[in-house]
């Protein structure tokens, strides 16, 4: 599913690599736990895993194609059909509904979008359902996704990030924002539909209470050459 | 696309207070740069619609400029008068239809005053060959009776707010000289013309033999010492002008006009000119003309402030837009879309300014043309625009286009850099 080989970053005109990883796998259908502190380069490491940064050496491989092997262009519809990303806050586009939200990668994918016509009859119905189990009711989904509380709308951003059953899901410290009890429930529902659509799931949190919920756990300063070096 | 158009679509409308500035500020610019064309093209057609229908004008040599400014826009002075039997020797001429004398010279409170002959009313012509028309009253009369009659243009009669039967004297020359004025004889206004937007409006009409009656008394400039000749006693000399300023001449077949000004050429009496009025009213928009180019240039230099406005916003807007950005690379949008979605907004914006510029330029037009036409004589009319507007909004819409394309790829190099964890 995702496999790293020895991957060289540096973010332009740094001095010195920030992430070197001899070897990352995950497996499809697993679920990732990255842990690290701030600053140590975790939201990097899911931008070279997205495709959307290249590393300076080394390989990184989604579904067994290679990133850098496409084009940008290429790149980026492979990223839209096969990666659901969810970010710390803020994911959604305030001006658009929470349904239009979640239906806006089958805007840019018709691979998900046929997934999601192939699950539940239309795009529509999909993030409809999806909503549903996510559980926000009916009376939330026309309107502005702004008007949603934060909790509200990290369930929306996960209902995106799965809609057309993407192989791979990225979550980037989804739950920072939430308080315990939103957080615990998030939790349950992110893995349980990750579950269900068989997608993987990389899950990135500073939390390590939360290790314990997923398949697997990593510590990114352990696996992390450049960090290692830097503190040695 | 047509998703990406429909989210830019959507994320324009949550930031329209700001985009509608901007919007405001091209639609300013629109307006002013097609208005000063609008008003520079109209200005120039009445310009050169200021005498039509006349195919040369007469007088004693000197600059074609020169003649054409006193005998049609009664601006400074003829440095020679025409004798009238050389004008009645050209009348002769075998090409020519007609001929209508003017003399010029005196004024009434600025407004200059032309002598000629009821044949004037007939024959002038401006704009799209318009006549002249009377809006109350009647020419004067040729003849004895009509003597001390005067027919007023329409700015004149407006802004002394004469009457018909009002009385009225003249200034000898351009007035102010105390002493000079025939207050001996005083003229009723027998008639008022229709508004024509040329110089006519300007202008008081006499008949010729009123000319010579108050200058009865006068010699080179001056009233003759204890010689005073009333208006009555007036009546009785004779009145046949000997010399006039310059003639309109209309000519039974256009064909003949350089033939026609070839003979004025070498007439041998004296040294004579006559010009082309069309020919002349050019060269002399050739020269008038450098302030309404400027003018252009100043509102094109105010089109492109207003551009470097929009870059300026969206710029400035774009640094809180990288989440936004952001977000749309997370669901799959690539660059290229981010970069498609700035100029389809940009593009948006010039256009609604545009639009709304060109309604303004219209809307003022219909408020303003009565104010300008009575203020100014310049007549604006309503109409689509003309190729070289059509070009001036092609022109800005191209302009806004490429300018918004500088934010695009501002955005798209961020979107590039950010990749989907934007750092501010």
């Amino acid at each position: 599913m995702i496999e790293l080989h020895a991957l060289r970053y540096r973010w332009p005109g740094a001095a010195h690599d920030c992430l070197a990883i001899d070897a990352l796998r995950v497996d499809a259908g697993r679920t990732l736990f990255l842990h690290g502190p701030s600053g140590g380069g975790k939201s990097t490491l899911l931008g070279l895993l997205a495709g959307v940064l290249l590393p300076r050496e080394g390989k990184v491989s989604l579904l067994g194609t290679p990133w850098a092997s496409l084009s940008g262009a290429r790149r980026d519809a492979f990223r839209a059909d096969h990666v659901g990303y969810i970010f710390q806050q803020f994911n959604l586009l305030p001006y658009l509904s929470v349904l239009d939200n979640v239906l806006l990668p089958c805007r840019f994918s018709r691979l998900r979008r046929q997934r999601a016509m192939a699950a539940a009859g239309s795009p529509l119905a999909a993030a409809a359902a999806l909503l549903q189990r996510v559980g926000l009711n009916q009376g939330l989904w026309a309107r502005a996704a702004s008007q949603l509380s934060v909790g509200q709308q990290q369930r929306v951003a996960a209902a995106r990030a799965l809609i057309g059953q993407p192989e791979l899901v990225i979550a980037d410290e989804p739950t920072s924002a939430l308080d315990s009890a939103l957080r615990d429930s998030f939790m349950a529902l992110l893995l349980q539909q990750c579950r269900d659509a068989g997608s993987t799931l990389v899950f990135v949190s500073h939390d390590e209470r939360l290790a314990e919920l997923f398949d697997c756990s990593v510590s990114l300063p352990q696996i992390n050459q450049a960090a290692q070096e830097a503190t040695a | 696309m047509r998703a990406i158009l429909a989210i830019a679509w959507r994320s324009a409308w949550n930031r329209r207070g700001t985009l509608a500035l901007v919007g405001l500020s091209v639609a300013l610019s629109t307006f002013l740069l097609l208005g000063v064309e609008r008003l520079r093209s109209d200005v120039r057609e009445n310009f050169s619609q200021s005498v039509s229908g006349t195919d040369l004008i007469v007088g004693a040599r000197t600059g074609p400029m020169q003649l054409l400014l006193y005998a049609v826009f009664r601006v400074g002075g003829a440095t020679n008068n025409v004798r009238i039997d050389s004008l009645e020797a050209i009348a002769k001429h075998r090409a020519v239809a007609w001929m209508v004398p003017l003399s010029l010279g005196d004024s009434h409170r600025g407004f200059p005053v032309l002598a000629t002959t009821p044949a004037y009313f007939e024959r002038f012509r401006y704009g799209d060959r318009q006549p002249l028309a009377l809006a109350q009253g009647r020419p004067f009369s040729g003849d004895l009776a009509g003597v001390y009659e005067a027919v007023l243009g329409a700015e004149v009669a407006d802004r002394l707010r004469y009457r018909l039967g009002d009385q009225l004297t003249l200034s000898h020359g351009g007035g102010g000289m105390p002493g000079a004025d025939h207050a001996d004889k005083p003229f009723r206004v027998v008639g008022i013309l229709q508004r024509t937007g040329t110089p006519v409006d300007r202008t008081l009409h006499i008949s010729l033999q009123a000319m010579e009656a108050i200058h009865l008394d006068w010699v080179a400039g001056v009233p003759l010492p204890g010689k005073k000749i009333s208006a009555d006693e007036a009546l009785q000399a004779d009145l046949k002008p000997r010399q006039v300023t310059a003639a309109l001449v209309g000519l039974k077949n256009r064909a003949a006009v350089f033939a026609v000004q070839r003979a004025v050429a070498d007439f041998e009496g004296e040294p004579l000119m006559a010009v082309l009025p069309g020919v002349a009213l050019d060269e002399l928009w050739d020269v008038v003309g450098t302030g309404e180019r400027a003018l252009l240039a100043m509102s094109a230099m105010v089109a492109v402030v207003s551009l470097a406005g929009l870059i300026a916003v969206v710029l400035a807007g774009l640094n809180e837009r990288r989440r936004e950005l952001a977000v749309l690379r997370a669901v799959g949008a690539a660059p290229r879309h981010v970069l498609f979605m700035l100029a389809a907004e940009g593009a948006m914006v010039t256009l609604l300014g545009v639009a709304l510029g060109v309604a303004a330029v219209a809307a003022a037009v219909v408020a303003l043309a009565p104010w300008l036409q009575s203020s100014y004589g310049v007549t604006l009319t309503l109409s689509a625009p003309s190729p070289a507007q059509w070009g001036l909004l092609a022109a800005v819409l191209a302009a806004g286009f490429v300018a918004s394309l500088v934010p695009g790829w501002r955005a798209y190099r961020l979107s590039l850099a950010d990749g989907l964890s934007p750092r501010s």
